[in-house]
């Protein structure tokens, strides 16, 4: 289907003399609002009671987004790297904002299936597209910096749920005067689908916003002093191209995706059972020295740690290297999980400083994987390769829930676990740090089978001789 | 940082453009507001942890 004209990626390409530095709010824009995705908790229990139906009957909502997240991501990739960062950044606000009129719809009638349809499979294919949108670009544009770079968008998608909870409790109390945001009480359907609706609104300005002053760099464009050509000598670095369909291919890419689901999983295994995990560590019979409201600012600490550490572990990653960053994420991961499982109980300070450390390598692993994949398969179609990635995320965000809750149902009843009851899930999720330090290691640089033929001034393509046997 | 063209683009004929610094002032306010929003409710929430 042709794209409207100013939808086009002809339409975008920066004149001479554009500032770079309005692309990263571009990014922002679409990042802050998706990342609202990870603020669902606030009105979970709510929806419970609006529907009357179980946590897992409400959990569900949010699996499917991702696992759409994770599917729109990689079909459509190729359509986001070949339109460009307007096309996509518009239609992901579009199924985004769809996905929250639909849901809304699906609370005020009562129709679950509706908030399946809505916020679950059109807000998760909004997720995918918006999640890759300005990958690609924002690497183009920052190729001195693609770390600093990739890191400033996906820090957005922590600080959306920053912004997206205490927002949604103040909104929620605005629209359900019997709902004050504290714990114990619950708002209305009403107040939750009225939310959805104004998300749907504000989140439609701000998409917009970013869809309509992103810009792609003109062809052979650089920054001030930018020497390509030192990119070339940083080992595991090319300066050649990979198809998203050769990359596939390549054990590389398998590679990483080893890498991203282990650290994923891991991270998940903390995120998953943040409250209830540092209540059981201190507990001393039937009560714990951690009261809730210091567990849900244990929750906070950890969101703060994950959203820093994909800014300041991926800009690291443009100093000491990829490769190295992601020894450090699984390697001191591991480390850090073994001594949250032997020594975490010993001090809450001790645990709180290895959850949280733990909790942003798990965002910094986020936020490097797209500088990963530029450096290995080059700018080509970076982002078309990202969105096949993020399968991984997809696959961490079922299995770790899946690892975590199963082993701790064999434990005992909730509210009567202590630390020892966990460690069986922490020692699971240092084995997969142990698979994914491993896969990291494992990685080299792509075989030039795999690279895409120079053009030469004719146009005419000069495939490497290995070439015409792999295509 | 500032940003240039590279040769080839300059040859190209294209009138070069100022993008306003306004603009990206705006754009960044625009984001680094409510990013600030909630930065601090999480800090105040993350508090807790160690008042309550």
């Amino acid at each position: 289907m042709a794209l409207p004209g100013f939808l086009r990626r002809e339409r975008i390409v920066a004149r001479p003399g554009f500032n770079r530095w309005l692309i990263p709010p571009a990014a922002l824009a679409v990042h802050l609002c998706i990342g609202q995705a990870y603020a669902t908790s606030v009105y979970k229990n709510a929806l419970v009671d609006h529907f009357a139906v179980s946590q897992t009957a409400i959990g569900i909502v949010f699996s499917i987004a991702i696992v759409m997240l994770g599917l729109s991501a990689a079909l459509f990739g190729t359509w986001v790297d070949r339109n460009g960062p307007r096309a996509a950044m518009f239609t992901s606000a579009c199924f985004w904002v769809s996905g929250f009129l639909v849901g809304g719809l699906g609370i005020e009638t009562g129709q679950l299936w509706l908030l399946y349809l809505g916020y679950g499979v059109l807000g998760g294919i909004g997720l995918g597209i918006g999640y890759i949108s300005p990958v690609s670009t924002l690497i183009k544009w920052f190729p001195d910096r693609p770390g600093l770079a990739t890191g400033m968008a996906i820090m957005g998608f922590g600080g959306g749920a920053l912004i997206a909870s205490p927002l949604s409790r103040q909104l929620m109390s605005w629209y359900d005067p019997s709902y004050d945001g504290t714990a114990g009480t619950v708002p209305n359907g009403e107040a939750v689908a009225a939310l959805f609706f104004t998300f749907a609104a504000l989140y439609l300005v701000f998409m917009m916003f970013g869809a309509f002053i992103v810009r792609v760099p003109a062809e052979g464009w650089k920054p001030d002093g930018f020497d390509p050509s030192t990119v070339k000598q940083k080992a595991l670095v090319t300066t050649e191209s990979v198809s998203a369909r050769n990359a596939v291919k390549t054990p590389q890419f398998w590679l990483l995706w080893t890498v991203l689901f282990c650290n994923v999983t891991a991270g998940i295994g903390i995120l998953e059972q943040a409250s209830p995990m540092i209540q059981d560590f201190f507990r001393d019979g039937d009560t714990s020295t951690v009261a809730a409201t210091a567990a849900a600012g244990f929750v906070g600490v950890l969101s703060l740690f994950n959203m820093a550490g994909r800014f300041v572990w991926s800009s690291t990653s443009d100093y000491i290297g990829r490769k190295p960053i992601y020894m450090v994420y699984l390697g001191v991961g591991l480390v850090l999980y073994i001594a949250l499982a032997t020594i975490g109980s010993s001090a809450t300070w001790l645990f709180v400083l290895l959850a949280a450390v733990i909790i942003s390598f798990y965002g910094g692993g986020f936020a490097t994987i797209p500088a990963y994949l530029r450096d290995l398969f080059g700018t080509y179609q970076v982002g078309a390769i990202h969105g096949r990635l993020l399968t991984a995320w997809a696959a961490a965000g079922v299995a770790g829930p899946l690892i975590v809750n199963s082993v701790l149902d064999t434990q005992g009843e909730p509210g009567s676990l202590v630390a020892a009851n966990y460690r069986p899930a922490l020692f699971i999720m240092v084995g997969l740090l142990a698979v994914g330090f491993v896969a990291n290691l494992l990685v080299r640089p792509v075989d030039s089978k795999w690279h895409e033929p120079h053009r030469d001034a004719s146009g005419a393509a000069t495939p490497t001789p290995e070439r015409s046997a792999v295509r | 940082m500032s940003t240039s063209i590279s040769k080839e683009q300059s040859a190209d004929g294209q009138r070069p453009v100022h993008t306003p610094t306004g603009l990206i002032a705006f754009a960044w306010t625009l984001v680094g507001v409510p990013l600030a929003y909630g930065l601090y409710q999480t800090v105040k929430t993350a508090l807790t942890l160690f008042t309550g």
